[in-house]
């Protein structure tokens, strides 16, 4: 009898615990009500944007050229400018963003020289996008004599996007444990060796989410295109694939977002909402693309 | 009969990180027959002793080696081809580290950046490995699977086969037993004493006893200082002539 009272003490649950479970309870129900409050705006917006775009949203609307002074037609030539804009900017600033990061990563040796650099990458990422505007048309348009063109918008763009593909590609490197790299020394390899090999692969979605997010930047921002190569109007056949030369200026679907609901007046409203909804759609198609890429990867995850 | 290749001769070796000194002057020469065993409380240095054979004390921020290591009769500090040195060397260390790869490509990985693609060659390389590290018969049938996926005792297991895949004149050890069950630890130390015959072995331990059973020669480090080299019998006997060395092996500190 009295070793039964015994353990029955021992399991009962004391003012502690009781307090330990509300703790546990609310700090979980804020959280999660936090992440909750994040959707709300997002299907807000996205909702709010598609109702008053629904209109002017159709097939038509996204392959037809603008049609009397950008009253009426559709946005084909911008978004496909855009296209351009970020296909070449990605094209510059992957290779050189994500080699800077490993070099950084796993070559460079803590000295002056290396935390200069990742203070000017640190930095760099802060600077507002109109600077980079500024900064584009001076180097590019003018001193490098690209002219404002679909080049001098891009490099730009590459510029302006460049800092934080480093910093993601050197966060997804330093995730890798070192003693897996200590292995592979150990075996004979060389860091080339290695970095191929085992921590790479390994890296790959983290370095992947950072590009992803720098598409939307890319696409979405208008200052920094608008000084170097983004235009008002350019003539383009409807559907047509290949408009713009690489020095040509083109159209692009944030400058004219701007134009239309800045410049022109008597544009119907609809359209403006639907050019919002197509750049986002632009932007989640992208992202699609990058999950799946990034799922596959995950998938194969190895420890 | 022609010298077995694998001997070690360690001249006036003294590593300082920063500071700190791990190495005081350390020399010792290494016979490349039997299994040198290495005792000493932790931080005497032991770990470090290993890496700057292999050179991967090089890689380390902050270090600075003076001294040399020769093999056979080579200096390894004007060897230039410091992959082809690490690969006569096979290292072990405590906590197990299966590479994020099948069991297969774990144990192939070596062959394969030494330029080794046949698919016959590296079959041969894999099962042998495995076997020499007691772990085919265990694995044979899922060489596909993740060697990540496996037990700590295997995976320790695992970078011993992956250490001998690459054929090492030299095999380091550096307390391999910490990660493993008693069953196991016995049945790499039945590998071990088989491995002797082909190649040096240096088995670096925290178990006294370990290093009774198994070292031919046995020798103290104690805080970066080398105490005292000699056959193991004598160190752990009655009289090792050195007062350090028998508190040490009885337990007295450490």
């Amino acid at each position: 009898m009295d070793g039964n009272e015994h353990t029955k003490n021992l399991f009962a649950a004391t003012d502690l615990i009781h307090k330990k479970l509300r703790a546990q309870r609310t700090v979980k129900w804020i959280f999660g009500s936090m992440s909750v409050v994040i959707l709300i705006p997002l299907v807000a917006l996205t909702s709010y944007l598609i109702i008053r775009a629904w209109p002017s949203l159709t097939w038509d609307f996204i392959t037809d050229v603008p049609k009397q002074g950008m009253r009426s037609g559709g946005i084909w030539p911008a978004l496909i400018g855009t296209l351009y804009t970020v296909t070449f900017s990605l094209l510059v600033a992957v290779p050189v963003g994500v080699m800077a990061g490993i070099y950084l990563n796993e070559y460079a040796r803590e000295s002056w020289f290396t935390r200069i650099v990742n203070l000017a990458v640190v930095n760099l990422a802060g600077v507002p996008s109109i600077v980079h505007a500024l900064f584009g048309l001076g180097a590019f348009v003018v001193f490098a004599g690209l002219g404002k063109s679909i080049l001098s918008a891009s490099l730009t763009l590459a510029i302006m996007t460049l800092p934080v593909i480093i910093v993601s590609t050197k966060e997804a490197l330093f995730a890798v444990p070192v003693t897996f790299r200590m292995a592979c020394w150990n075996l004979g390899a060389s860091r080339w060796q290695t970095i191929r090999t085992i921590v790479l692969p390994n890296s790959i979605g983290g370095i992947l989410t950072g590009i992803i997010l720098q598409v939307c930047r890319a696409a979405g921002e208008t200052a920094p295109i608008m000084f170097t190569g983004a235009v008002f109007f350019k003539f383009v056949k409807r559907g047509d694939l290949f408009p713009y030369k690489p020095t040509e200026q083109c159209m692009a679907l944030s400058y004219h977002l701007h134009t239309i609901s800045t410049q022109v007046p008597g544009v119907p409203e609809s359209m403006l909402y639907a050019t919002a909804v197509v750049l986002l759609g632009f932007v989640l198609a992208f992202n699609a693309i990058a999950i799946v890429l990034r799922t596959r990867i995950r998938n194969r995850k190895k420890w | 009969m022609k010298p077995k290749a694998g001997n070690i001769e360690i001249k006036n070796l003294t590593i300082r990180y920063g500071n700190k000194i791990a190495l005081d002057d350390i020399s010792i020469s290494i016979p490349s027959t039997g299994i040198f065993a290495i005792i000493g409380p932790a931080n005497s240095g032991k770990t470090t002793l290993l890496k700057s054979i292999n050179r991967t004390i090089e890689l380390e921020p902050g270090v600075s080696v003076k001294g040399q290591i020769f093999i056979d009769g080579q200096n390894t500090k004007r060897i230039r081809d410091v992959y082809g040195l690490r690969r006569k060397i096979g290292m072990v260390f405590p906590l197990p580290v299966g590479l994020p790869l099948s069991i297969y490509d774990n144990v192939a990985y070596a062959p394969r950046i030494a330029g080794k693609h046949s698919k016959r060659d590296l079959d041969e390389i894999v099962e042998r490995s495995l076997r020499q590290a007691a772990l085919w018969d265990e694995v044979k049938d899922r060489l596909k699977s993740l060697g990540t996926m496996l037990s700590g005792g295997q995976q320790q297991r695992l970078t011993i086969a992956r250490a001998l895949s690459h054929e090492p004149e030299i095999l380091c050890l550096d307390e391999f037993s910490i990660a493993v069950d008693p069953v196991t630890t016995m049945r790499i130390e039945d590998v071990l004493i088989e491995l002797k015959k082909k190649m040096t072995i240096i088995l670096v331990t925290n178990l006294v006893q370990q290093a009774r059973r198994l070292g031919d020669l046995t020798c103290f480090l104690n805080i970066g200082k080398l105490v005292q080299v000699d056959e193991t019998e004598k160190i752990f006997s009655d009289d090792p002539g050195n007062q350090l060395t028998y508190d040490y092996v009885h337990g007295v500190f450490g």
